[in-house]
Formats: C-alpha cells, structure tokens, sequence
C-alpha cells in the first residue's frame, strides 16, 4: 500500500514557479531522502505534504486519505525541524505534551505516551528540563519525541541534523536509520548532505529547480546516474568530468578534448541505446573508480599524469591532476608515498564511467 | 619577589595588562557623567526640598537649601484638598480617573495591537501588506489633524465627555506603534517555532497563547511602560474629550498649579507635580531591565 502520493503538485510564489508538476509515490515503511542543492524545492515539497504550504495545484494523498485540503495537524504527521523549534517555555515533557493535549488526549494516554517516546530516545532523565538546559543533540533527540508522541504514520525530516556538530551528526544518523528499523514507520528525509542520503535512504529523491531529476536507491543513483547533475552531486569527491567525442569505428573510441594520443577502447561501457559517431561527450569516472600503478595498465583505458596537489584524507590520498588541460582527480592508498611532480600510470574500466551528451547533459 | 622580577624581564608582559584607576581616561568620563548627573538631577531635588517646606520658609528664597522643618503638609494638600475650580477634593479624583483611563486603555490597546502584529507576522493572510501600510501610514499623519474630527465621531457615538470615548481614543492612536512593534518582534521568533506548533494542532489562539505570548514578555513589558508613560502623561486628549468631572490627573495638575486666585503654594504645586509623575517613575523603576532587554531583542528595528 502506498503511504504517500503526491500527483501533479504544483507551487508558486506569485510569478516563481517552485514546483512543477511533481508526482512521486511513497511506500508504507519507506525511508525516502529529498536530496538537493539549496533552493531546489526540496524543504518546500515536504511543508506541502505536512501542510504548512499552501498549494497551487495538485493533489496530496497520506494513506490514502485526500489531505490536499487539510490542516497540518489532522494529516497525521509528525515533523522535525532544523532548528529543532522547541517551546523555549516549556518543560521537555511539556514540549511533548503539547500536540497530545491540544489533540485532547486524555491523562493517562498522554503519560504512557510521553513515557514511551522518551525511553525509545534515552531523554527520561532530561523531561523536566527546559530546552535551553540542553544540548544540541539533546534537543533533536527531544524534537523526534515530539514526532514520536504523535504515534503517526509518517514522520518529516527538514534538516534535522544540519546544526549539529559533524560527531554529533554522524550518531544521530545510526539513531535515526535504528529508529526507523524499530517503527518501520514512513519517512521523508530533506537533506543537502549526500553522505547522510546515501546512508539512510531505501530511495533518493535527487532534486534541481523544483523537479526530481532521479529517483531510485542509493547504489543506483551512484553507479547510474541519470545526468550530470545527478553524477556531480552524489559522491564525494565528485566525479571528474572529461570533455571529448566518441568515435564510431565499430567500436566506440573516446578521444579527449586537448591531447592524449591513444584513443581508449570504451566497448565495455553500456550505451542506454546505439550512439552516433562524432558525438561530443562527457566522460565521468569516480576518483575512486580510478586505480593506478601496474594495475592501471591492465585497464582498457589508462595513461598517466603528473602529481599536482595531493591531499592525504587517513586511508586514502586524493591526487588532483591534470589531464589535456582537463582537471582530474583519482584515489590513491593512503600508505602511498607520493609527491608534487611525480608522474602516475593510472586507468580504469570504461564498465564504471558515465558517459552524457555534451549539450543536454542526459546520460548515453 | 626579586626571582618574579626577573622572569618577567626575560618573558616580558604575560597576564592582563594592569590598568590605573585613576588615569585621565576615567577621570574624565567619570567627571562628565558626574557633572551630566547632577544637571539632570538638581531640578527634582529643588522640587522635593520645596514639597517638604512650609511657605514661610520658601519666601525666603533659598530653593537649594535643605528644609529647615519637614512637613508632609503640602503633600496631603495636593492629594486630597487642592482646588480646581468648584471641586476642592484636590489630585486624588485626577488620579482615579486617570487609572480608569490608564488601565482599560493599556490593557485594549496592547491586547489589540498584539494580536494585530501576530496576525501580520505569522498568517500572512491577504491583503495583509496593504492593511500594515495603511496603519504604519497613520503613524505619521500628525494627531492634531485628527482631533475636531474625532470630537464629532464620538458626539455622534455619545461618547464625547465621557470615559469610554476616550479610552477609545487612547486605544486607536496607540495601535500604529504598537502594531509595529509587535509585528517586528514576532517576526523575529523563528518561523519553524510557528510550523511545529501547526504540526502540533495548535490553532490560532492556540498558539498565541500558549506559544508566541509566554516567549514575548519582554515586548510586552516594552508595550506597557511606552503605554503606560503616553496615557498617563496625556493632556491633550484629556483635556479636549473629557469634561471636568472626568478630567485625568495631568489636565487637574495643570488647574492647580495654573490657578490664578489666592497665593502661589509652591509647595503644593510641587507635590502635585511629583504625584503625578509617580506612576510613570515607578513603572520606569520595575520594568527598567525588561524594557532594555525587550528594545534589545530587536523590537523597535526597521
């Protein structure tokens, strides 16, 4: 059963169109991240499905109930904020309280829920305290409870761990991925931070000016993205990108903007569909795709490159490099020795590449 | 001590860096703030030294000398014997009506212009930029243009002379300040705080009260000592919408003192003075650090 439907949902402010025409379906227990640049639309999209956007067109279904029309409150949802937003007034146990009784929950129920919530999130020591009493991550801790209480179906995540310290982050993100294992509940996760996308997600929802440019799992979305954009956001470092034209000659032979003499063999890559001969291109290969040494000259493509900068990350050294002019940056072992000058073999397998069309960026 | 000595020369200067107390720098701001002080202060000292003498005493002359015998004579005058024309019941009718003016009007303008700047900060309904233009416009329209026209309203409504017209009155010309006021700080309250409390099924009341009130005392204080200070000190529209038996504090102040038959009482007037002045004063005294901290919060920006 779906949890979520969106269908042709549309939003503007006044002359800006923020979302086009925008369908998406979400099943029951899915955990979907909404993943973008700022001011793609992403954040906007989910105070539309809570309902604290007002909507230009289109429908909103949450278990499949209409709730275009309805107020945030009756949708069944629960919601975390960047900013935490707790009620700077109230107690931790108030601010869990609060939606509980503005829904006229009797006593007892209220309690048991309260008692519940805070157990599963480890703050029972902290109900009495006011927020300001707490820290960051205490406070999301409290702002999840606060969703928690609600016993909904579907659980809302603006940013949730963008304020918080990046060890902190990094511990809330298994708790959040255990939470969800524990409830199994629906989820809706806005993030700019890639790595917390891939890590949580079953599916990525990657957006750009209000449209969803792919949507598919995590593993997908790396190995095929659907176009540049998608390529160079997801992954870190991003993907390098290689002007140049394939060459037909009955098998397809990539020659690169501004130099290298050999022309490599891509016959191992999988073109969505046959390719014209003298296409211009973008070659995109990972920085860990790329390997170097005795190995690289096994590969069907390789050739080597002079060190430029290289920065040694613990396990790894990212080397960035240059190639016909063209930036390019690959992966080394951090055990490497390596030095500015140095000249390196490396290649890869074409099988691992993206290729897109020059001008509209769509994968080939 | 001479090892110390030493260790310092070689690591030159480490800790704080000692200050004189006395340097020239202090002596000079504390000398004019002193001095600025003083200025401010004396013409409330001559008013308090003159309220405690006798007449006798104060036709001798000497306004700064101290009083050579305390009385509390004038003060219980100005309270409650002064005259005013026909009534001789002195300040303490004034000062009733003032408080029946005071407080209903505090109390309705602020609670009006709270909800009025909430509406406009947080449900941006429509029309709601073209509603706050037209009040911020009345803001600068001088009031004396406004006054005979709104004689003949409340004539009309069959409130001139009496309390509730100007109550009334009190309450519209307080709401283009405070609106702003309120409206500045609320947008100041981060929007997420109003989305959660939707989320939470708080409606409109639900989370002015519940929310944006109890985190706005500051501006609400700020409201109250500007009110407070503005109505009570009225005089105009005191004087213009009352008639005698309804005149505020101020306007039977003014009576007093400007009366022109029998002999000065300085002493009297100066009590008066201060009675007046008293509510004000003290509402300064107790709200003093909210109202800073209400101005800090970025209530009175743009």
């Amino acid at each position: 059963m779906n949890s979520i439907e969106i269908k042709k949902l549309s939003l503007n402010f006044g002359e800006v169109v923020v979302l086009k025409d925008l369908n998406l379906t979400i099943e029951k227990g899915e955990f979907l991240v909404l993943l973008g640049a700022s001011g793609c639309g992403k954040s906007t999209l989910l105070n539309c499905v809570a309902g604290l956007l007002d909507i230009t067109d289109g429908q909103i279904f949450i278990n499949g109930k209409n709730v275009t029309w309805d107020e945030p409150a009756q949708r069944g949802i629960g919601m975390v904020f960047q900013s935490y937003a707790l009620y700077p007034q109230m107690t931790v146990k108030g601010n869990l309280s609060f939606g509980l009784k503005n829904a006229g929950l009797p006593k007892e129920e209220i309690e048991k829920r309260v008692k519940h919530a805070s157990e599963i999130l480890q703050i029972e020591s902290l109900l009495d305290r006011k927020p300001a009493a707490l820290s960051g991550g205490q406070r999301q801790r409290v702002a999840i409870g606060r969703a928690l209480v609600r016993d909904v179906e579907v659980f809302l995540f603006d940013e949730p761990l963008s304020n918080l310290d990046a060890k902190l982050r990094t511990e809330l993100r298994v708790e959040i991925k255990r939470l969800h294992q524990k409830l199994d509940n629906t989820m809706i996760y806005v993030t700019h931070d890639q790595i917390e996308a891939m890590t949580l997600a079953d599916r990525i929802a990657i957006m750009r000016d209000g449209l969803i440019q792919q949507l598919d799992t995590p593993k997908k979305i790396y190995s095929n993205p659907v176009n540049k954009y998608v390529a160079g956001f997801i992954g870190s470092p991003s993907m390098n990108f290689l002007k140049g034209t394939i060459l037909q000659n009955n098998k397809p032979i990539f020659k690169l903007e501004g130099g290298w003499c050999e022309s490599p063999d891509l016959s191992n890559y999988i073109f969505q569909e046959s390719i014209k001969a003298e296409t211009q291109v973008w070659l995109g290969i990972r920085p860990e795709s790329v390997v170097v040494g005795g190995e690289a000259e096994n590969m069907p493509v390789n050739f080597s490159l002079e060190v430029e900068v290289f920065e040694p990350m613990g396990a790894d050294t990212l080397v960035w490099s240059q190639i016909g002019g063209q930036e390019f940056r690959f992966m080394i072992d951090g055990n490497t020795s390596v030095n500015v000058g140095d000249r390196v073999t490396v290649g890869f397998d074409p099988a691992h590449a993206s290729i897109f069309d020059f001008d509209n960026e769509e994968r080939l | 001590m001479a090892d110390s000595a030493v260790v310092h020369s070689i690591d030159g200067p480490s800790g704080p860096k000692p200050r004189k107390t006395l340097s020239r720098r202090n002596i000079i701001l504390y000398g004019t703030l002193f001095v600025v002080a003083v200025y401010y202060l004396i013409p409330l000292y001559v008013m308090l030294v003159t309220s405690v003498k006798g007449m006798p005493e104060i036709r001798m002359g000497n306004i700064f000398s101290l009083p050579l015998e305390i009385t509390f004579e004038p003060w219980v005058k100005a309270w409650s014997q002064a005259c005013t024309g026909l009534n001789c019941d002195g300040l303490s009718r004034g000062f009733w009506n003032s408080v029946k003016i005071t407080v209903p009007s505090v109390v309705i303008s602020i609670a009006i212009a709270s909800i009025n700047g909430y509406a406009l900060a947080n449900w941006r309904f429509k029309g709601a930029n073209l509603f706050f233009t037209i009040l911020i416009f009345g803001a600068f329209i001088p009031y004396q243009i406004m006054i005979y026209p709104l004689v003949i309203l409340l004539r009309d409504l069959g409130l001139y002379t009496k309390l509730p017209g100007l109550i009334l009155i009190h309450t519209i010309f307080g709401m283009p300040i405070l609106t702003l006021l309120f409206r500045n700080y609320f947008t100041t309250i981060p929007e997420e705080l109003f989305k959660a409390a939707r989320v939470d099924g708080a409606g409109f009341w639900g989370i002015y009260f519940r929310v944006m009130m109890p985190m706005s005392l500051p501006i609400f204080a700020v409201a109250i000592v500007l009110q407070v200070t503005g109505i009570w000190n009225d005089f105009l529209f005191g004087v213009i919408y009352t008639k005698p038996a309804n005149y505020p504090m101020t306007v039977q102040l003014n009576n007093i003192v400007n009366s022109v038959l029998g002999v000065k009482e300085y002493n009297v007037n100066m009590a008066a003075t201060l009675l007046t002045g008293l509510v004000p004063l003290a509402i300064y005294f107790i709200s003093g650090k909210l109202f800073v901290r209400g101005i800090a919060a970025g209530a009175v920006k743009g």
